[in-house]
């Protein structure tokens, strides 16, 4: 599904990502794990189309196309869905809104019919039950005034409507508590299928407990120093990332 | 701001004027100039009487006493009133009946701007009155209003046919010596639209007026005049979209509204004039004097307007409210790009006791413009308990464009109650970008930010007005912003 070959990412001259790969299929969970500054951010932005990254070398195909050369929007309409670590408020558009426009933008794109607004309210209906979202949240506006924990919860709720094939959940977990986590982390799992891949950015190991992944690579100054199982993360967690530096300068050294 | 930001500003603000094209009638003009032998000639044209023709010249005399104002802060070419000329009508004089009589060029015309007046008429159940540069050439459901004594004409019509009416009333809400544009118009306006509803009617429907600015070089002094009388209802909607042109072109229009007790007027504008091209080059003038008199007790007057046009926007529907318990309400979104220049906002003017002002103003800017919320709230000395509230944002798309606000509170009576709230904020990157992502394109992005921000303001609005008026805005900031 996803293909990521020697990707190089600068942001204002700086080289953040140094060739970085990856290769994720359908129906797989990868974590991407890392200390503070080490590039997590920057690749879910990356594959997002943030535009003040500079992307210098390498390339991302997914599921056949270039990736790098599509618009954010039309990223996300190929079912590209990041859930921001920090998700921003948009005063005066209602929740439904956003969504009623989002969907009917990919079903367009996808030479789907549009939702009527009675298919529409159906859908999220059946949606909202998936992070227990309170039907208060659908008509304010989005993110405005919201906890940390709902804004979070929010992602993934227009993730579940949106039904993306390609989830990129960064710092989901930052900002929650263990119940709201928990729900969050339902949510994911509940929406994960055969055909869908999900990419999980955290600093803790914590919400792997509850979304386990199929693989875990730790990323390290711009590169992935090490991949493994859903052990590896364990074994972060209990050695810290003092062990993967030195792991990591070691290879490099 | 990253630079895929300004791009998309620049391509936003690079779109041309959507409905820039000339209709071709040949035009009946008086040659430019202005001077008594001028309005001499235009009142003979329109037949009108003595005293009309008596108090254009009081007017034009007092006019000549006054100069130009110049404290609003927009910034344009001096005016040369000698080279405008004062009247032009569509040569084939109509005298019509209905539709199938209008000259098809002009029904061509509607239909481009997409207000087809039959559309209109069988879709929406709006009676229009369509002012073409100067003069009516289609009135519809004149019938079942005047089943009602419901009088809607334009005003030449009601000077000729009910000078008591217009006698009575017009000048009292804006007398000629009000304002050098009030003055003007008084000398010289053209036409316009009259509105007369008798005691105890509410009019069934909304009355709509389009206004389009067409032969070059004819400055549009339009004069309307809404009175509703005791217990009386009226929604009252005036919308417009000029054609391309490379000259400026002025309208000092003059709108007064007389609401006597129990009664109630809501006036809303769509505007969309000619806003000049990127570089400010070209554009209407758009000088207008709006006011209405809340008369009576209970009295209501509701001012709703969405400004998207013009290169220069300079007005302030107000209200007076005179009667005890009478109300006042100001609507308004402002939009203005490129280097459009907008001096907005209104006045409300407490006398009678217990009135209530409400004023939510939205401006918009982007591009290189302008936007400048003007208000005043006066309560005087005798006005006890008065209440205003006052709300005015201001909405920043890129980093080229300004916005300010000037309010005037003047308060003489302690049992007054004046509250007062601005923002202003920017569309930000993060927001565009966070819509992207969720497969919503940049210009969808600002549109759902931009209508989200003029809710408040487009509730007011009768429902297909509010579409309207949303397009409108989507055209307006079509590439605007990043």
């Amino acid at each position: 599904m996803l293909e990521i070959k020697n990707l190089h990412v600068k942001i204002d001259g700086k080289e953040i990502l140094k060739g970085i790969n990856l290769k994720i299929n359908a129906g797989e969970v990868h974590a991407i794990m890392g200390p503070n500054g080490s590039g997590k951010s920057t690749l879910a932005q990356v594959l997002a189309g943030r535009q003040e990254y500079e992307v210098t070398d390498g390339e991302v195909i997914y599921n056949g196309k270039n990736l790098l050369e599509l618009s954010p929007e039309d990223r996300a309409r190929e079912g590209v869905f990041l859930a921001f670590q920090y998700p921003v408020e948009l005063p005066g558009v209602s929740n439904t809104n956003l969504l009623k426009t989002a969907v009917n933008e990919i079903r367009k794109y996808r030479g789907l019919e549009e939702y009527d607004a009675m298919e529409f309210l159906s859908l999220i209906k059946n949606r909202m039950k998936l992070v227990e979202l309170e039907q208060s949240l659908l008509n304010r506006s989005v993110n405005e005034g919201f906890s940390g924990g709902e804004k979070k919860r929010n992602e993934i709720f227009q993730m579940a409507v949106l039904e993306p094939k390609l989830a990129i959940l960064d710092e989901t977990d930052s900002g929650l508590d263990i119940d709201a986590l928990r729900i969050v982390a339902n949510g994911v799992n509940k929406l994960k299928t055969k055909e869908n891949a999900t990419i999980v950015v955290t600093h803790y190991q914590r919400l792997l407990n509850y979304i386990v992944p199929d693989f875990v690579h730790v990323l390290y100054k711009g590169k992935i120093v090490k991949s493994g199982g859903k052990d590896l993360a364990l074994e972060l967690e209990e050695k810290g990332y003092d062990w993967i530096k030195d792991h990591a300068d070691e290879i490099t050294a | 701001m990253s630079t895929t930001e300004l791009t998309t500003i620049e391509e936003l603000a690079n779109k041309e004027y959507k409905y820039g094209f000339v209709t071709d009638i040949e035009a009946e003009s008086l040659p430019p100039g202005l001077d008594e032998e001028t309005i001499k000639k235009l009142s003979a044209i329109k037949h009108e009487p003595e005293w009309m023709l008596e108090w254009r010249l009081k007017a034009y005399r007092h006019w000549l006493t006054m100069k130009e104002p110049h404290w609003s802060n927009v910034k344009y070419e001096p005016v040369d009133y000698q080279a405008i000329s004062y009247y032009s009508a569509p040569k084939k004089k109509p005298k019509l009946n209905s539709l199938e009589e209008v000259d098809p060029e002009l029904l061509k015309t509607f239909e481009k701007l997409g207000i087809s007046l039959e559309e209109q008429k069988r879709l929406s159940g709006v009676a229009v009155d369509a002012v073409f540069d100067s003069v009516s050439v289609a009135t519809t459901f004149k019938k079942s209003l005047s089943e009602l004594g419901i009088i809607f004409c334009s005003m030449s019509e009601a000077i000729q046919n009910h000078p008591e009416l217009v006698k009575k009333y017009m000048g009292s809400v804006v007398p000629y010596t009000d304002n050098f544009f009030a003055a003007l118009n008084s000398a010289v306006f053209s036409d316009g639209s009259f509105v007369f509803i008798p005691k105890g009617v509410r009019c069934p429907m909304e009355l709509s007026t389009y206004f389009r600015i067409n032969a070059a070089n004819t400055g549009q002094f339009e004069r309307t005049l809404i009175i509703a009388e005791e217990g009386a209802y009226v929604s009252y909607l005036e919308g417009c979209t000029a054609p391309m042109r490379d000259e400026n072109q002025l309208h000092a229009a003059v709108v007064e509204l007389i609401a006597l007790d129990n009664a109630q007027i809501k006036y809303s504008t769509v505007q969309n004039w000619y806003a000049g091209d990127k570089d400010g080059k070209g554009g209407i003038y758009n000088f207008v004097t709006k006011r209405g008199a809340a008369r009576g007790v209970n009295s209501k007057i509701s001012w709703t307007q969405v400004e998207t046009g013009s290169a220069i926007t300079w007005k302030y529907p107000s209200c007076i409210l005179q009667g005890d318990n009478s109300i006042g309400e100001f609507y308004s979104v402002a939009v203005t790009n490129n280097m459009q220049q907008a001096d907005t906002g209104t006045k409300m003017i407490h006398i009678g006791k217990n009135t209530k002002s409400t004023i939510i103003s939205k401006g918009i800017s982007a591009g290189r413009s302008n936007n400048s919320y003007r208000g005043q709230v006066k309560v005087i000395k005798r006005a006890e308990n008065a209440r205003n509230f006052s709300q005015c944002d201001s909405l920043l798309i890129g980093d080229k464009c300004g916005a300010h606000t000037f309010p005037y509170i003047d308060i003489n009576n302690p049992t007054a109650r004046i509250e007062h709230e601005a923002t202003t904020s920017k569309i930000g990157e993060d927001q565009i970008f966070y819509l992207n992502q969720r497969g919503i394109s940049t210009e969808d992005a600002i549109n759902l930010i931009v209508n989200g921000y003029c809710k408040e303001v487009f509730k007011e609005l009768p429902m297909e007005f509010a579409v309207e008026a949303q397009k409108l805005l989507s055209v307006s900031l079509e590439g605007s912003v990043g």
